[in-house]
């Protein structure tokens, strides 16, 4: 294995590996979303009814498609740790570049604090199940966030290829349930009465509200784009990942819903903490509900492994563009990671797990989320205008431009409005930190900045420059 | 059991936590910070694929 890569000028450099393909971006992406299948888009339901769960479902599933239609395109052509915040810093700007990788820190780190509270409350409810109340859940929080941190720090290939495994047992356990369900496998049989019967409980203003948790669903199948660095063919490798991993998560979706929606009644489900080990419990039929705690605990993991990987990189990535302190843009010369990164990060992620309550670091990790795809809205447009087709080569050309990026902008102002009902305040107070974190970026950081390093894209200049 | 599990995971995450940042210090001691922080995205697409029709 060669461990230094020897520059033109004649100095070594030390560089992530290239060591991934097609079926570790797909477990990247679907690794970190999955778990919204699991648990927390069945609030969608609680919020407007059945229908208005099915159609946040499907809404979400058009905006995710937008989302992984226009990230391919990009991606393959801006293919650099760091994703979105590449392609922002090559595209828009440094200060947009600023705030998407913050956007893609916060988002990862919070969805990887809310899968270890996850963790711990799934392990709770075993231990109740057994008749041990009160279980210490802080020790097994703890030791999700360790564990991964330290299977990361350890190199990307056995992190992924750990994601591979546990994400597609947890996939197959969805699909297991629904066949299971439709063979007769049940002892409840399915019940779509309420349809029919209470339609929209809280009236058309309940689909939008609904839309919030929809985005449950599909949140952070962007996150493939992180692996850009790390794939043996980006071109290639990242816009079959991601499109496959959408496919995927449109299937999955879709089952969960008419599975969960119909074994349980809609009151239930709107509160329930994990709908689809419930809709397993209900069929009373023990394998299944083994496999899907299994699912349930396996997506869990894969997706806090997952935020892990995509958190470090974007961080490290911003700190090699000197956007934040050079230390941190490291990459260990042995396992290729970069691991002062994963290390710096761990903490901050316990004291969301250990401190904060898990709807408000959800939101958060939404709201981040939201504000990255709306970045992409106009990166898109504005990549298209500056490089037209003809000239640079893309792996991807997705279709209909600019058809999905206004769908994609449309989309998510609805989203915001959601967000705003239920949770206004996070939102404002979300909006309020990114614009100090502009300030001081501007104002004080970008002077350390080398700036004719980080625009470094063997690129023809832009169109009309 | 249950009780038991709670120290396991406790002397597991320590162990965990210990082996980074043991690892990270002795890789700080042993190579030069330069090298470490060499890094370059620009180098690294460059030498993998060329964006030109």
């Amino acid at each position: 294995m060669q461990d230094l890569a020897s520059t033109a000028a004649g100095t070594d450099r030390i560089r992530l590996l290239r060591v991934l393909g097609p079926s570790h971006v797909w477990a990247l992406g679907v690794g970190i979303v999955l778990v919204g299948e699991y648990m927390g888009w069945n609030f969608s339901v609680g919020k407007g009814g059945m229908i208005a769960g099915l159609m946040a479902c499907w809404v979400a599933g058009l905006l995710y498609t937008c989302v992984a239609m226009i990230d391919s395109e990009v991606t393959s052509t801006v293919a650099a740790a760091g994703g979105q915040y590449a392609q922002a810093k090559h595209i828009v700007g440094p200060l947009m570049a600023f705030n998407v990788g913050l956007f893609l820190v916060m988002a990862y780190t919070m969805l990887e604090a809310a899968n270890a509270i996850t963790v711990g409350f799934l392990l709770d409810t075993v231990a109740g199940m057994q008749g041990q109340a009160g279980l210490h859940q802080q020790p097994f929080i703890v030791l999700a966030i360790m564990f991964l941190a330290w299977l990361n720090y350890r190199g990307v290939l056995a992190t992924l290829t750990f994601n591979l495994v546990i994400t597609a047992i947890a996939f197959i356990a969805i699909v297991a349930l629904f066949v299971s369900v439709q063979f007769g496998a049940s002892a409840v049989p399915l019940d779509f009465s309420a349809i029919t019967s209470d339609p929209l409980p809280y009236g058309w203003v309940g689909i939008v509200a609904s839309l919030h948790f929809g985005l449950w669903y599909y949140l952070g199948i962007e996150g493939t784009c992180q692996a850009a660095e790390e794939v043996r063919s980006p071109a290639r490798s990242l816009p079959y990942g991601t499109m496959a991993g959408i496919m995927t998560l449109l299937i999955a979706a879709t089952m969960t819903w008419y599975i969960c929606s119909g074994l349980m009644p809609w009151e239930y489900l709107g509160q329930a903490g994990t709908p689809l080990f419930d809709a397993a419990r209900v069929t009373g039929n023990t394998s299944l509900m083994v496999l899907l705690f299994v699912g349930t605990a396996f997506a869990t993991l894969a997706s806090a492994n997952g935020c892990i990987n995509d958190a470090s990189r974007a961080w490290f990535s911003m700190s090699r563009d000197r956007y934040l302190p050079s230390w941190f843009g490291a990459v260990h010369p042995v396992y290729r990671t970069p691991y002062r990164a994963i290390v710096f990060l761990v903490p901050i992620a316990l004291i969301f797990a250990l401190g904060a309550p898990l709807d408000q670091v959800v939101t958060f990790s939404i709201l981040s989320g939201l504000l990255g795809y709306t970045f992409m809205t106009f990166n898109m447009v504005m990549f298209r205008n500056k490089w037209p087709l003809d000239r640079i080569k893309r792996g991807y050309v997705h279709p209909f431009h600019p058809l999905p990026t206004i769908v994609l902008l449309i989309l998510c102002s609805t989203a915001y409005f959601a967000v705003f009902l239920g949770y206004g305040t996070q939102l404002s107070a979300m909006m309020c930190f990114y614009i100090v974190a502009s300030l001081w970026f501007h104002f004080r950081r970008y002077k350390f900045v080398r700036r004719g390093d980080q625009f470094t894209m063997p690129w023809p200049k832009p169109q009309g420059y | 059991m249950w009780n038991l599990l709670e120290y396991a995971a406790w002397a597991l995450s320590a162990l965990f936590g210990v082996l980074m940042v043991a690892d990270l210090i002795r890789i700080d001691i042993t190579y030069d910070n330069e090298l470490l922080i060499s890094s370059r995205e620009g180098e690294i697409e460059a030498t993998a694929e060329r964006h030109e029709i």
